[in-house]
């Protein structure tokens, strides 16, 4: 005899039902993962340490269902090896099933009573009294011909040991499921009988129509998609459902059914159906078709699928779209969401229900596309489409191509159908509204350069503090900048950075040159700009009338509001500047992202200057001066020097000694007032700015993270700087790491630059990405002058016994930290031009924040 | 850094019995967190000065002594040079029995006033030096200071912040050194140690005889605990007056309210906000930006409100907040009819729903105006309460204000204010929009033409028409 098949979705609930000693674990074992088989016996070992003791019983299936929704939730099949022979009990499990949108499974094993009996006495660790098994199997008898009425949508019976020892277990992919099929489709929106424009569509597509034939063949591999709402309201409404029907059965279509269509079947099924929505027309055109096509199309229609995943589960279709918990699932929630979507219960001033928008909150991973709803315009948000542009209201008929992400539209030759009410236009609800959820509690962001990185709760928690209360608006800031590392402490007596230590960073990470930028002693800035408020608004969704924004490594507002015209001033002329030089032309866009430092110090810093620095300076100054002025007066006295007597607390000082020390302290903080006032000058107008871009991080399309650092330079000075003085270019050369003439040639460059009062310079590989050993090396590394670092580290820094002291530090922390952080701006710079939802774009920038909350010492 | 003290009179170098360090010895003494010198720069008949130097380690600041957890200070840290707390302790470290009045050698000379004066090098001295009058004048000195610019470059940037102090009277040195050791600190604002309740204590015991009576007493005080510590002062205060009773001024108030010169604004604020959800009917209430709790308190106490959150950005605000409505001693049904979590109002929250009512009370203006479109759909938008009470400043009402400069707003993140016109035109295009009706009212003594002080809008949702 054959071995039966069991044939089960791929994901459901599965019951085992079965008398105690009926082998349902034996069973399970045998064609079910051990993880996907949840007996409750092991669940009351579980909460009581006795897989027999049924006082525990209640607490035991608590637990069971909790793993078994976790494990439905992640879309995982379940099995529930219970005795499930009472009615009440599979209650609870098709409820489950149900609430999951999934189908439920029956499989009994009707074994006869005395082997089940016989089990159990042979099992030590089991007593149960032969009356509760006898119950268990009448029980079951009394159940089995109901169990598909109660909802189980599969039913297999095992009456003997052999066939529970020969069943094969078959997994059947949902009817939804066509992962398989890749494409490349082409997506077409609610067609309503627009029969002419469906044939434009088709046809500027390339596919070959035979408008009469009611047939088209598509080009190459394509495949076409109807979204549903092939009729009613329009004027052709078989030559559409001819046309679809024929595509589909020649396998060059898909289709899945909307709500008109369900309406369609209905009536075609006997059922009496209200002639609203020109249904009548649609009815009318039907029944002047011979009979046999009025059966072809209930067969058709009664055989679409609510939805379909595509393309390994990339693409998701359905009229109505639908929410990721849904995808992929079954039930006749899912199909009524497929068909018509949800409503929120209210109704609006036309008197028609208010449809929830569940692409508002939609943060899964594949494309929705989907139609049903009408606007003017394609409807995006999130990752979804809705490409229901109206078509037999008199708007366009849109196809979505894909994978290639373009709109192709034909308009409607006329009004054919008036709206109940008017299409949906403009909004400035553009679906793009961040969620808490996408940035509080404990983050993983995967990024495509670096590995996943987590946050921390605490670290989101403080992230939105700041976030919130002063960073620019979410849609502007595409990107953050890393913290960048100092180079290891350097072996040299009188430095604690030398460009020796940085350069050897490189090479002994297999870069063989480097490029060696000044470091200007400024403040970071970003700068978002676009050639016109047209392009801020299509691109960035900003609509205030701004053209960009500056804004500093916490993105806030580099400028207040009170200083905003002085942004935008700086944005003008940066914008007048790319547009004689011709950059957004050669670039080919009309945005561009720049990563700068924008000077004086003084500028952005005043209030540490007023409020730390200067007073530093003065306190040191008037402090040291006094010390040394009575320490003199002291050490000019002629005294008898007492010896330490008993009594004595203290030990004997020189003051000549204490004199020459006070003398060089006084000294060092001298040289600390000289050191920040070189970057401190008054700022009067625009004009006093100065902006040094070192990176052209991003423009329409492309991030430029595969060029080099010369290219950036070069790019810079030859499309940005030398025309409006407020915008400088940065210093630099390259050093050839191989030879020691290179590494001696950029220490005295260093020097130089950092004795004539630099900050100090930062080392680049040459690569804007650079690889050693398989794992992402630090992209730039500082190396700041010995002068400078008196602002860092104290004004008397260089005294011997500190400096030792000092060259203890630990990079460890700080570099982790620049290379995740710069994985993560890379990566919010690589979704925001591949036109990822703005929530993929902000949890990067947030998280940059957030690792930037890290306690790390501040000095390096 | 640098205390000098000068003793003028005949055999003036007995200063050195007195302080008991001998004139002709320079010395050093280890302190926790560096050295100490003692020498005499001057030491002739009738006039001698010792001078009490510190050498404070930065390094050691900045990172903690090794083996401790985590430094103080930045490096670039005024604390070396100036005098502050670390001068009152090495005063009572080195001139601990000077202090005490002891002097075996010289017991007359140490219980009589004598003619002393202190140079007190780098005294910061932020807010008001005429106070250094104020403050050591009544104890018998007479009073120099000398202070600069900041910058002599820079003179935008103001007057230094330290000043040179000079104090000279007939005094004990034991006096003198009770003085510098309490009042140093007072005027440095910040404390190098752990400041806790034995504080109090020493206060006390150091100020005892001088202080009591002292008119600027409050300020001492006050000064003598840093802004974290004023619970600690209140408590001194308390026993300073040694039940004299007298409710003082009430401390602690956020920078906003003292400036709202009317004590029960705040009151009045939460009183109407809590009348106008009861007017309507509000079922259960989620305060929105509920800061440190003073709202939920009252809305707590409602047995009307069924539910009740607060929200709010900060998490240290919760904690407080928290701890104000004593979160984790609430009887069981008490606890389960509150919520606190933290969140942000330019971000949809599903938390946000369920609540019949929401609160918002001064909390918009803490918004930039470019993130209130987000505001309002996360507020009017997704939560969608019922009824929504916002209240916000009148700017109207600042010109009563006399001591806000003119365009000053209230408080230093206040984003923007709006005049009655403006929140009323926001009121009601947001109420259209999002389909509410609004109504305004006034909370606080309204003036004639500016209005009132506080501005409130209560927006209640539109009867659907199903």
């Amino acid at each position: 005899m054959q071995a039966e098949q069991l044939k089960i979705p791929a994901l459901c609930v599965v019951a085992l039902i079965g008398a105690s000693g009926s082998g349902k674990s034996t069973f399970a074992r045998r064609v079910f993962k051990p993880t996907e088989v949840l007996s409750s016996d092991f669940f009351r070992g579980l909460v009581s340490d006795d897989e027999n003791d049924q006082s525990c019983t209640k607490d035991a299936f608590d637990a069971l269902y909790y793993v078994a929704n976790k494990r439905l939730d992640a879309g995982k099949l379940v099995v529930i090896d219970a005795t499930n022979v009472q009615k009440k009990a599979r209650e609870k499990l098709l409820q489950t099933a149900g609430e999951q949108n999934c189908h439920a499974v029956a499989i009994v094993l009707d074994l006869p009573e005395e082997l089940c009996q016989t089990r159990n006495k042979l099992r030590p660790d089991r007593n149960y009294p032969a009356h509760v098994v006898r119950s268990h199997v009448r029980e079951l008898k009394r159940s089995l011909k109901h169990l598909r009425h109660e909802g189980f949508r599969y039913v297999y019976v095992l009456n003997s040991q052999e066939d529970a020892d020969s069943a094969e277990l078959v997994r059947t992919p949902l009817w939804s499921d066509k992962r398989d099929e890749a494409g490349p489709f082409d997506i077409i929106g609610d067609v309503h009988g627009c029969y002419d424009e469906l044939c434009e569509l088709l046809g500027r597509m390339g596919y070959s129509v035979d408008r009469d034939g009611c047939a088209a063949v598509p080009p190459g591999k394509r495949k076409a998609v109807f979204l549903g709402d092939l009729c009613d309201r329009g004027p052709e409404n078989v030559k559409t459902l001819r046309l679809a029907m024929n595509m589909v059965e020649a396998k060059t279509a898909l289709c899945v059914p909307g709500n008109h269509e369900v309406k369609l079947l209905r009536k075609l099924k006997g059922a009496e159906v209200s002639p609203t929505h020109g249904f009548d027309v649609n009815v009318r055109q039907m029944e002047s078709e011979p009979p046999e096509f009025a059966d072809r199309v209930k067969i058709f229609l009664d055989g679409l699928v609510s939805h379909y995943i595509l393309d390994g589960g990339n693409l998701v279709v359905a009229h109505a779209g639908l929410k990721e918990k849904l995808h992929g699932r079954a039930s006749g929630k899912v199909r009524s969401f497929c068909l018509y979507g949800e409503t929120t219960g209210e109704t609006d001033e036309f008197g028609l229900p208010v449809r929830f928008n569940w692409a508002e909150e939609y943060r899964g991973r594949p494309k929705v596309v989907y139609g049903h709803t009408p606007s003017m315009k394609v409807q995006t948000a999130n990752n979804t489409h809705c490409i229901d542009t109206g078509c037999v209201f008199g708007g366009k008929l849109t196809a979505l191509r894909y994978p290639e992400n373009e709109l192709v539209q034909v308009s409607a030759g006329r009004e054919y159908y008036a709206p109940s009410k008017p299409l949906q236009g403009e909004t400035d609800d553009r679906g793009d509204m961040l969620d808490i959820n996408d940035v509080l509690g404990k983050l993983y962001i995967s990024t495509r350069f670096h590995r996943g990185i987590s946050i921390q709760e605490e670290n989101s928690a403080a992230a939105l503090e700041i976030m919130s209360r002063f960073s620019a608006d979410p849609r502007w800031l595409i990107y953050l900048p890393p913290t960048m590392s100092p180079c290891e402490a350097s072996g040299m007596e009188d430095y604690l950075e030398h460009p020796l230590e940085a350069m050897n960073y490189y090479r002994k990470r297999g870069a063989g040159a480097v490029v060696c930028e000044e470091k200007h002693m400024g403040s970071r800035a970003v700068i978002v700009l676009c050639r016109d408020d047209g392009a801020a608004k299509s691109r960035f969704g900003v609509e205030d009338g701004s053209i960009g924004l500056i804004y500093t490594r916490t993105g806030r507002h580099f400028f207040d509001a009170a200083n905003s015209g002085k942004e935008a001033e700086i944005l003008r002329r940066l914008c007048a500047v790319l547009e004689a030089t011709g950059f957004w032309k050669e670039f080919g866009t009309d945005w561009v992202c720049l990563d700068a430092e924008l000077m004086p110090w003084s500028a952005k810093a005043g209030h540490l200057l007023a409020e730390q620095y200067a007073p530093v300076g003065r306190a040191g100054l008037g402090g040291l001066g006094r010390a040394v002025s009575v320490l003199g007066q002291a050490a000019g006295i002629r005294g008898q020097e007492w010896a330490a007597g008993e009594n004595a607390s203290g030990q004997n000082v020189d003051l000549a000694e204490i004199l020459g020390i006070y003398e060089q302290r006084r000294e060092s903080v001298g040289l600390y007032v000289d050191a920040y006032r070189r970057y401190c000058w008054p700022v009067e107008s625009v004009d006093d700015y100065r902006i040094a871009p070192f990176h052209v991080l991003a423009t329409e399309n492309r991030v430029w993270s595969e060029c080099g650092h010369l290219t950036h330079l070069e790019a810079i000075e030859r499309y940005m700087t030398g025309i409006d003085p407020i915008f400088m270019a940065t210093e630099h050369i390259s050093a050839d790491l191989s030879s020691d003439a290179g590494a001696k040639e950029a220490v005295d460059w260093w020097s130089a630059l950092t004795e004539s009062g630099g900050e100090g310079m930062v080392v680049k590989p040459l690569d804007f990405i650079h690889r050693f050993d398989g794992g992402l090396i630090q992209p730039a590394v500082k190396c700041r002058g010995r002068e400078y670092l008196r602002i860092i580290y104290g004004p008397e820094y260089t005294r011997p016994d500190h400096l030792k002291r000092l060259k203890k530090r630990s990079l460890a922390k700080k570099s982790r930290l620049a290379l995740s952080e710069f994985s993560l701006g890379m990566e919010s710079l690589e979704r925001f031009v591949k036109r990822d939802p703005l929530y993929r774009v902000h949890e990067c920038v947030f998280a940059v924040l957030a690792m930037e909350s890290e306690p790390v010492d501040p000095r390096l | 850094m640098l205390l000098t003290i000068t003793h003028t009179g005949a055999n003036a170098t007995d200063l050195g019995y007195l302080l008991h360090k001998n004139p002709h010895r320079p010395q050093a003494f280890e302190l926790s967190f560096g050295k100490a010198y003692v020498f005499y720069p001057e030491k002739g008949e009738n006039r001698c000065t010792a001078a009490l130097l510190l050498d404070i380690d930065p390094i050691d600041l900045a990172r903690g002594k090794a083996g401790s957890k985590n430094g103080l200070f930045d490096y670039v840290n005024d604390r070396p040079y100036v005098c502050s707390s670390f001068m009152s302790t090495a005063i009572s470290r080195v001139y601990g029995t000077a202090m005490s009045g002891r002097c075996e050698q010289r017991p007359d000379l140490a219980g009589s006033a004598i003619e002393l004066s202190a140079t007190v090098a780098m005294l910061p001295c932020r807010k008001d030096a005429s106070m250094l009058e104020r403050v050591f004048s009544p104890l018998g000195y007479s009073v120099e200071f000398a202070s600069g610019e900041l910058d002599g470059l820079y003179p935008e940037w103001g007057a230094s912040p330290y000043v040179d102090l000079t104090l000279s009277g007939t005094v004990r040195l034991k006096d003198l050194l009770l003085h510098l050791y309490v009042l140093i600190p007072v005027f440095d604002r910040q404390k190098h140690y752990w400041v806790g309740e034995d504080e109090i204590e020493k206060l006390l015991c150091h100020g005892k005889g001088w202080l009591e009576g002292h008119p600027e007493r409050e300020f001492i005080v006050r000064g003598y605990f840093n802004r974290r510590k004023q619970y600690l002062a209140r408590l001194a205060l308390e026993r300073l007056d040694d039940g004299e009773g007298g409710a003082r001024d009430e401390m602690g108030k956020s920078g906003e309210e003292e400036t709202d010169r009317q004590p029960s604004l705040n009151k009045r604020r939460l009183e109407a906000v809590v009348a106008a959800l009861k007017d309507n009917g509000a079922a259960s209430v989620i305060d929105m930006g509920c800061g440190e709790g003073n709202l939920l308190r009252l809305l707590l106490k409602e047995r009307s409100f069924a539910k009740v959150a607060g929200t709010d950005l900060s998490l240290s605000a919760l904690e407080r907040a928290g701890r104000r409505i004593r979160l984790d001693r609430l009887p069981e049904t008490l606890k389960n009819r509150v919520t606190v979590f933290q969140s942000s109002l330019t971000y949809r929250d599903g938390r946000f729903s369920g609540y019949d009512a929401a609160a918002c009370v001064e909390v918009i203006e803490h918004i930039d105006r470019n993130r209130l479109p987000a505001f309002e759909r996360v507020l009017f938008g997704c939560a969608k309460p019922r009824v929504i009470v916002l209240t916000t400043p009148n700017v109207e009402y600042n010109e009563n204000y006399e001591f806000l400069g003119e365009g000053l707003l209230r408080h230093g993140d206040h984003r923007f204010e709006w005049t009655r016109g403006q929140f009323r035109e926001w009121g009601d295009r947001t109420a259209q929009k999002h389909g509410y009706s609004v109504s305004y009212s006034d909370i606080g003594d309204a003036d004639g033409e500016r209005g009132a002080p506080t501005q409130m809008g209560v927006f209640v949702l539109c009867k659907q028409s199903s």
